[in-house]
């Protein structure tokens, strides 16, 4: 078997998880930018992030022989601070410059703040005034279904973000359908205690159109698992789901999405 | 019980067989709840938002058409339209405090 995993957060874990995803049948990683469990005080502590990111975990993930790529951004937990964020926006485009990097990401909501949401029209202008794709993440439990719809609302308003060049992560039972019915892909994450397990990824993959969904396992410090992938995968298998029909969600997905930007190779292509 | 509606994308299958693949799953998760519920009356206090909210849920378990899940989040959601002015946590606590 082969997947993508289209969001981790690589720089919180271990080498010993590269091995595991790479004999998982890992081809390639994707990570946004995101929270680091505290708040940095400044934008110096962004750009030594901004190039842990996009020089230093790109050579952790290739002694695996994972292709990684990065999105950057200032996440929204850390958006309540206009000032901070004025400066690490500043440095983003700098950054974008860098190879591996796909677009503006994860940017959204967290707790729905007017602060939260002037950041994220920031953002949006940045992906817009430099051509990026954007990766949105969408504020946790009760937060979640106001926030998704402020946040798509935001883009629509901006009037130039195409919805097939954004990707609406975090999306659960209550939210996927309103985001796919205006356009845009639609990320499942597995999470062991909250957002969606393996098998409710699965009960939803069975109730929509799968074609602008990816499942990713946003591991990072907290309480994940890098191989939610390929274990939601196995959990196809088990319900009797071809394998063509487990590679295009798996894999073929995550590419097709990707591909948008042409930094993006298909490890198909390459192989 | 309802009719069976297979979802498009879904491979046809029996009763019996989700059954045989997700029963026992359920089953532990539904007694490890029962449990919760038990530790809860053994102990001092008044009841907070969540379990308010956990409890209501309960009835929804037991409709019969298809949707509980979406329908539970739903529930538990935050249901203003307009973004707040500040946020006093970064930290979401699974139900909306206004549930009643």
């Amino acid at each position: 078997m082969r997947y993508i995993e289209p969001h981790g957060h690589m720089v919180s874990r271990t080498t010993d998880d590269y091995q595991a995803m790479a004999l998982a049948g890992c081809a390639a990683i994707c990570e946004p930018a995101f929270w680091a469990g505290f708040d940095r005080k400044s934008a110096d502590g962004f750009y030594d992030y901004f190039c842990q990111l996009t020089q230093h975990e790109p050579k952790r993930a290739a002694k695996y022989g994972l292709p990684h790529y990065s999105w950057l951004c200032i996440n929204p937990k850390e958006s309540e601070d206009m000032a901070l964020a004025a400066d690490v926006l500043a440095l983003v485009p700098e950054f974008l410059k860098a190879p591996t990097v796909l677009g503006i990401g994860e940017i959204g909501l967290n707790k729905n703040t007017r602060n939260e949401m002037k950041v994220l029209e920031q953002h949006i202008a940045l992906a817009v005034q430099y051509d990026q794709m954007i990766l949105v993440h969408t504020p946790h439990l009760e937060d979640k279904r106001k926030g998704t719809r402020l946040i798509m609302d935001c883009l629509k308003a901006n009037g130039v973000v195409k919805p097939e060049r954004v990707i609406i992560d975090h999306v659960e039972e209550h939210t996927i359908h309103e985001v796919l019915d205006q356009g845009f892909w639609a990320g499942i994450t597995l999470y062991p205690e909250s957002k969606a397990t393996p098998v409710r990824a699965i009960d939803m993959i069975e109730s929509v159109s799968a074609q602008r969904v990816w499942l990713n396992s946003a591991c990072d410090w907290g309480h994940s698992d890098p191989l939610s992938v390929p274990k939601a995968a196995q959990e196809m298998r088990r319900r009797g789901h071809s394998a063509a029909a487990i590679d295009r969600l798996v894999y073929g997905n995550p590419v097709k999405f990707l591909s948008q930007s042409p930094r993006f190779q298909d490890p198909a292509a390459q192989a | 019980m309802s009719t069976p509606q297979p979802h498009p994308g879904a491979p046809a299958r029996t009763r019996e067989q989700v059954a045989d693949l997700h029963f026992m799953d359920a089953r532990y998760k539904l007694l490890d709840l029962a449990a919760f519920l038990d530790r809860l009356d053994r102990a001092a206090g008044g009841e907070d938002h969540r379990v308010r909210g956990l409890r209501a849920a309960l009835s929804l378990l037991l409709e019969k058409d298809e949707g509980r899940v979406a329908r539970i989040l739903n529930l538990w959601s935050d249901p203003s339209v307009a973004p707040i002015e500040k946020a006093d946590t970064k930290a979401a606590s699974g139900v909306w405090p206004g549930l009643k």
